[in-house]
């Protein structure tokens, strides 16, 4: 997982509230078998209308979205929160999020940072008044900065922690490579080992 | 009390249980001020429909798999029960099996390929194979990996990122599970089986009463049940929506583990036994909560609903939902009599069933095979039902053949197949049409679990056998006496 200080994008504004992971991800992806490769899977059903927001070329390479509340309901699907690192989003900004899916977020390296209601709306002016304009997440500060516009949000001290090292939860347990290895040590003989082949 | 001996740092100076102190003894860091513990894994076993993400999670970021010696992978889902030489005409199930074998070969796992004589249900490949043993720590993701604790193993499923953090570095963060002691004293009946039991455990404390605890079994009737027995009963703690289940470790064990191909050998294996004697819950170790059950009352079980919980004893009927008290279980029950097509009051003997399947990782060890067999040699099978026995493994289905069992489910009518999980939960072709009603031994009776719109009865392999002779729920007692072969 790449270290997230600050990040520089296209910010798209998505206006809907409660967006449910199967609209992130509709249920017929996830019988593939890569954890990589969903870019085409977010957002599917709603990427068929050609006025959605990421189809409108000002959004193209979008890399911040900013949506209604209650982003990331429903299902617990880990796949929601690839498909968006997939297409590119680093950071999503919701006045509220599912629990599920923003414990996925800090996993994968996705920030999920929660904007109060009515900087959401002032942040969608904002970005109504200049589509494809860029905006700076400034983790270290907390602040989403577009233009003259800054905008704080929250983010729990553990998982900003651990996207500011870069740190994925195997990155934070190889932290105690010595401890595993001392353990691994002291292993008794008898214990279970499936090679060589008996 | 005893003072077990550990080399690990942490030694409670206290009584402890079973589950705690193989919890212990897996310690790698010890978690401060509410982060989780880490623990190591001593046994990763993978299958194919859980696994390939995890893969791709280390090719992402370039990791190694830590610990091939700890991991050994079988496919067993997907597998298709006839014509194994054939390709797999599914689609979705191809493409996972063959990425699991593409898989173990970039990353150099272990597998056991349809075909092979290790191939089968991981949950049977595992203890044949000798590696599932007393005192260790197992992981696989699929929640029926509480049938390892049979052995005194601490053993649960995981989430597919857990099984790439395992991959990755052979531990887990988790916290400590909560230990419910199940406590089972008295003597079997006949035609009483592990099965039973555990049907009995979970309509008693409900699909959800072990939520958050690792079960240990324990008392005369645990201890009098043999290891497939044990693994049955371990295997279905995850109906009652537990953790893990476990039951100690005892001469029982150390007879089934000694001479598997995988097993400790020499200075190693008494090193191995006296340690195991150890594990035992301590005299006053004190368990978050405790049930007791009267073996000495049980009567063979069977479903009626559509989760596990849903049970009652053979003899009696379909109850009331009006009976319920909870209005929830009531609600439920109302649904599930409606999906079931069972009207309440119904005897649930004069249930006529449409297909038998015996098989799956609660029952389709040898000794499963043999209790399904010893009900059914010498009589012929009810018109109309369909009767399938699949081994769980490809050495189990070599044993039964060894035993001449195949010649009794043939002569009887059933089909007997090639291991896998097959209707289980039908992600192969084996599956039940919509309405059709199955007495079966496996461990879910939810809502299409064994084919869209098909209807669940669990039951032990004796009771699925006589249901096989007579077309309806039914336990051996009710059958007429045969003329060459007795009981
Ligand atoms: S036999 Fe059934 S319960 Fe067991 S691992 Fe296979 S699908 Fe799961």
């Amino acid at each position: 997982m790449d270290k997230f200080t600050t990040h520089t994008g296209i910010a798209a504004p998505l206006k809907r509230s409660a967006v449910d992971t199967d609209q992130i991800i509709p249920a017929v992806y996830l019988k593939r078998v890569t954890k990589t490769g969903f870019d085409d899977a977010l957002f599917a059903n709603w990427r068929q209308d050609p006025e959605f927001v990421l189809n409108q070329p000002a959004y193209a390479g979008a890399s911040i979205l900013v949506a209604g509340p209650d982003f990331g309901t429903g299902s617990s699907r880990e796949h929601a929160v690839w498909a968006l690192r997939d297409y590119g989003f680093a950071v999503v900004l919701s006045p509220r999020f599912a629990d599920i899916f923003r414990g996925n977020a800090g996993k994968q390296g996705l920030l999920a940072g929660v904007v109060s209601e009515a900087d959401i709306e002032r942040l969608w002016r904002a970005l109504d008044a200049a589509p494809g304009v860029s905006m700076t997440v400034d983790l270290e500060a907390r602040e989403a900065v577009l233009g003259e516009l800054r905008v704080p949000f929250e983010i729990d001290d553990y998982t900003r922690w651990r996207l500011i090292e870069g740190l994925d939860d195997i990155g934070l347990t190889l932290r105690d490579e010595d401890k595993i290895a001392q353990f691994e040590a002291r292993r008794e003989a008898w214990r279970p080992r499936t090679l060589p082949v008996q | 009390m005893s003072t077990p001996v550990s080399d690990t740092a942490v030694i409670p100076e206290r009584p402890r249980t079973l589950a705690e102190k193989v919890w212990d003894d897996h310690l790698v860091v010890k978690g401060e001020n509410g982060q989780p513990d880490l623990i190591y894994i001593d046994l990763h076993l993978v299958h194919e429909v859980t696994s390939p993400q995890a893969f791709d999670g280390l090719r992402a970021e370039g990791r190694a798999l830590r610990r091939l010696d700890l991991t050994i992978a079988t496919e067993d889902h997907n597998t298709p029960t006839l014509d194994i030489d054939k390709p797999i005409a599914d689609l979705t199930s191809r493409t996972q099996i063959e990425t699991l074998r593409r898989n173990a070969e970039e990353f150099g796992v272990r597998i056991h390929s349809l075909g092979d004589r290790e191939q089968g249900i991981v949950h049977v490949v595992g203890p044949q194979l000798g590696l599932t043993m007393p005192g260790i720590t197992v992981v696989c993701g699929d929640s029926h990996t509480s049938t390892h604790g049979a052995f005194g193993a601490m053993a649960f499923g995981i989430g597919t990122s857990e099984v790439e953090h395992v991959m990755a570095t052979q531990t887990l963060p988790l916290k400590p599970f909560k230990t419910m002691a199940i406590t089972v004293e008295g003597d079997l009946r006949p035609g009483v089986t592990a099965k039973d039991i555990i049907l009995a455990i979970i309509a008693k404390i409900g699909a959800n009463g072990g939520q958050g605890y690792v079960l240990e079994y324990r008392g005369s009737a645990i201890r009098s049940l043999s290891m497939e027995g044990r693994m049955t009963m371990c295997n279905m703690s995850i109906e009652a929506g537990a953790r893990a289940g476990m039951i100690a470790p005892d001469e029982t064990t150390f007879a089934y583990v000694e001479g598997k191909p995988h097993a400790p050998k020499g200075k190693d294996w008494d090193d191995a036994v006296a340690y195991w004697r150890t594990l035992p819950s301590d005299e006053g170790a004190v368990y978050d909560a405790e049930v007791f059950l009267d073996a000495n009352e049980l009567e063979p079980f069977v479903t009626w609903g559509t989760n596990p919980g849903q049970g009652v004893s053979l003899s009696e009927a379909v109850p009331d939902p009006a009976s319920f008290a909870d209005p929830n279980e009531r609600a439920a029950a109302e649904r599930a009599l409606e999906y079931m097509d069972l009207a309440a009051g119904t005897p649930m003997k004069d249930v006529p069933v449409d297909a038998v399947f015996m098989g799956s990782c609660t029952n389709s060890r040898i000794e499963d095979l043999r209790a399904f067999a010893s009900v059914i040699e010498g009589r012929t099978k009810a018109d109309g039902v369909r009767v399938m026995v699949v081994p769980g493994s490809a050495r189990v289905r070599l044993e039964a053949e060894a035993e001449g069992l195949d010649k009794v489910f043939i002569d009887f009518g059933a089909e007997w197949r090639f291991a896998g999980c097959s209707m289980c939960l039908g992600m192969n072709p084996d599956q039940l049409a919509p309405g059709e009603r199955c007495a079966s031994t496996s461990n879910r009776n939810f809502e299409g679990r064994q084919g869209k719109g098909g209807r669940t009865h669990l039951v032990s392999p004796l009771v699925a056998a006589a249901t096989a002779v007579l077309g309806h729920l039914a336990s051996p007692s009710d059958l007429p006496a045969r003329e060459k072969v007795g009981l």
